[in-house]
């Protein structure tokens, strides 16, 4: 192989973001002049949007029209569901959760936000502050994402105003540190127009800081698996038969941290103590392996071990427990019932749970604590108990989001119901 | 972590949840390049020990023979089970109709998938489709649930959070798993010069008579004759994607090996299914409609 295209190839790396907002924020634009100035659009892709903006009645061709997917969609002018998005620079590959906020905005804009490791919040220059911007801004915090970019839409719209910008950056802020967000980045730009999503412009002469994309395209993602080792164990495979020793082995992806042959580890929620003997993939044995590789371990001493369970740190072990607090966001049309039971999955483990106290719901725009009347209804944020059949091996979400989070399934529909983080 | 490192982890990841949690899994194997990348991705998962599952084709009837010989020297290679079902015993039983003999069968393969389906009561099938393709199946999830009569409902998709799949089925319905969903078809070349994948030989550049019809190119066969004052030439062409033959046209290439085919990807400026795929160009939806019929 040409080891210049090697070379190329491993340096890059990926980052997933997430965005939020109604078509009226412009984030469809936004994403679409993202694309369209990285030239991830191709001819067939842009020649059917110039036909469906003529069809229409539009001059221009929409950017925005790239990213409707389904039939409803396009019929309605509407975004349903959570649609992810490809595109690459020479320094790294993008995905992007693009979440619409019409229906089901808390469950859409939770889901995309899982997964991210930055958020795009969008805001309207011309119109302030919205309901759906704070709320969003809560979602990333919520759910642990550790970049909040602010992307200050439609200055064109505000003549490129630099009053408009830090009148919104100010108020914006203050929100945000009552949440205990961090790092914040705020950027003044026109999707519409292309003023610093991708070239700077020659509009906003009084912003020093990056276009979009390049904060995109050099923010940080390393530390955001950084820690002790957590491997949940997914698979425990039969001794092969041609094994003189007849050992068994553990598969899994190491979720934070890394290992080396030979380290002391624990595993939970049993509390045995061993070492690793062996770190295998496909025909080779490594001498170390970091998060999130998938690997194969070998222990030097013959333990019970199920899927289920986790080989951890000795060091600096989880809790193991079968009660927890979390913070649940409700998804389903069924709101929860505390007198029923439901099956929680926390990394490889599935067991039986029921909510013993809905502390309270979270009022998105005060950042206040609701009563919760003993429940939680679709796109609800609140806070509950939960007791658990068995322990879970878990570390609370703000120190690791891959151990700290779990999902909620109705046993009867199959459901997922709501997104949980541990407290 | 480079970012094919990354992808390959989070497809192992996704096939040893499958093979943890479902009860019957399957790997849908076409002998094309996804689902060449999908049995490589299931070695690296399970190897030294079997697949978990086996594999299964089903056969329009309509193939280049390359892909034909390809798909059961990969199998017996492997070692793993291959299961054939064809369109053409569809046909024969009276569950398939044709319009016209001649037309394309990729709409009616759902039938004899979803028979399939039925009579080895699999759980969970993977396939090896992604999101960059078109813009329905951007919005699918990697592990996108069918009801009993196999349909996808876009409107009512579970939400996906985390790494945390929900696996869970009544009897009747089955998961659609899709283990490659984030890679794109950059990515899918990269992996494929990187683990050196065999391939059938059509996705390298060969002379082929060919001719053109609309926007694009017509592989000269018995299924796809050239009408009166279509002119055939023969040219250098490779195959971007591998399906019917009646609705897959190569396009103009001298890429002989995958290096060739990155720099060819990198430059081109249309989608991989907007050069080659003619079911696609029927209407702007015509994913949509398949994929809620049961197609992969």
């Amino acid at each position: 192989m040409d080891p210049a295209f090697t070379r190329t190839v491993d340096q890059v790396d990926l980052l997933r973001f997430s965005t939020a907002g109604s078509v009226d924020d412009g984030k469809s634009t936004l994403i679409g002049r993202l694309l369209y100035d990285t030239k991830s659009i191709f001819e067939d892709q842009l020649s059917a949007v110039e036909s469906s903006s003529r069809k229409r009645g539009a001059d221009d061709v929409d950017l925005s029209l790239l990213t409707d997917g389904l039939i409803a969609e396009r019929e309605q002018g509407i975004t349903i569901d959570v649609a992810y998005r490809y595109f690459a620079t020479p320094k790294r590959k993008f995905i992007i959760a693009d979440t619409p906020g019409h229906e089901q905005y808390t469950r859409n804009m939770v889901t995309g936000a899982s997964t991210a490791d930055l958020a795009i919040v969008l805001i309207d220059a011309a119109k302030g502050l919205s309901l759906q911007s704070r709320r969003h801004a809560l979602i990333a915090h919520l759910l642990g994402i550790p970049h909040v970019v602010v992307a200050i839409n439609k200055m064109d719209l505000v003549g490129y105003a630099q009053s408009a910008f830090d009148a919104i950056r100010t108020e914006f802020t203050e929100f945000c540190t009552r949440l205990g967000i961090s790092d914040l980045t705020f950027i003044p730009l026109s999707a519409l127009r292309g003023d610093m999503v991708v070239a700077r412009g020659e509009n906003l002469a009084w912003y020093p800081g990056p276009t979009l994309l390049e904060m995109l395209e050099s923010v940080s993602v390393v530390g955001t698996r950084s820690g002790a080792l957590r491997f949940p164990v997914q698979l425990v495979t039969r001794p092969i038969a041609t094994d003189p020793e007849q050992i068994r082995s553990y598969m899994g992806r190491i979720e934070s941290g890394g290992v080396a042959r030979g380290d002391a580890v624990t595993v939970l929620p049993s509390g045995h103590r061993t070492s690793v003997r062996a770190i295998m993939t496909l025909g080779a044995e490594l001498p170390s392996a970091y998060a999130p590789q998938c690997v194969t371990l070998l222990l030097a001493d013959e333990i019970d071990i199920s899927r289920g369970d986790m080989i951890v740190a000795a060091q600096q072990a989880p809790r193991a427990d079968k009660n927890v607090s979390a913070h649940l966001c409700w998804m389903d049309n069924e709101p929860l019932a505390p007198s029923r039971r439901y099956l929680v999955k926390h990394t490889t483990r599935t067991v039986k749970a029921m909510f013993t106290e809905v502390t309270h719901r979270i009022d998105v725009a005060s950042l206040g604590q609701l009563p919760a009347d003993g429940t939680l209804r679709m796109n609800d944020i609140g806070s509950v108990n939960i007791k658990l059949q068995q322990p879970l091996v878990f570390d609370s979400y703000r120190d690791n989001r891959a151990t700290g989070c779990f999902i909620v399934i109705d046993e009867t529909t199959n459901h997922t119901v709501a997104a949980g983080m541990i407290q | 972590m480079a970012h094919l490192d990354w992808l390959e982890s989070e497809a192992i990841h996704i096939m040893r949840e499958v093979a943890a949690e479902c009860s019957n899994p399957v790997l849908f194997f076409s002998g094309g390049k996804d689902s060449a990348v999908l049995l490589r991705l299931a070695e690296k998962a399970f190897r030294p020990g079997r697949f978990p599952f086996p594999l299964m084709h089903i056969d329009t009837g309509h193939n280049f023979p390359e892909v034909i010989e390809f798909r059961d020297a990969r199998a017996a290679e492997l070692g793993e089970k291959l299961i054939v079902r064809s369109l053409e015993d569809s046909i024969k039983q009276g569950r398939v109709r044709l319009r016209r003999p001649d037309e394309s069968r990729n709409v009616y393969q759902s039938i004899t998938l979803l028979d399939a389906i039925s009579e080895f009561g699999f759980d969970a099938c993977f396939g090896g489709a992604r999101r960059d393709e078109e813009k329905a199946r951007a919005k699918e999830r990697v592990f996108s649930f069918r009801d009993e009569f196999g349909q996808w409902d876009p409107k009512n998709q579970r939400p996906e959070l985390w790494d945390l799949y929900n696996t869970r089925v009544h009897k009747g319905e089955h998961m659609r798993v899709f283990p490659i969903s984030n890679w794109t078809e950059m990515d899918v070349w990269e992996y494929i010069a990187r683990e050196e994948i065999a391939l059938p030989s059509i996705y390298f550049a060969h002379r082929r008579p060919v001719f053109r019809r609309g926007s694009a190119l017509v592989a000269v066969t018995d299924l796809t004759p050239p009408r009166a004052g279509e002119a055939v030439e023969e040219i250098s062409v490779r195959f971007r994607t591998v399906g019917d033959i009646t609705c897959t046209a190569p396009v103009a290439s001298t890429a002989a090996d995958a290096q060739a085919i990155i720099l060819e990807t990198a430059a081109t400026r249309i989608t991989e299914r907007g050069a080659t795929r003619l079911d696609d160009q029927t209407s702007e939806a015509s994913m949509e409609l398949r994929k809620k019929e049961g197609y992969f």
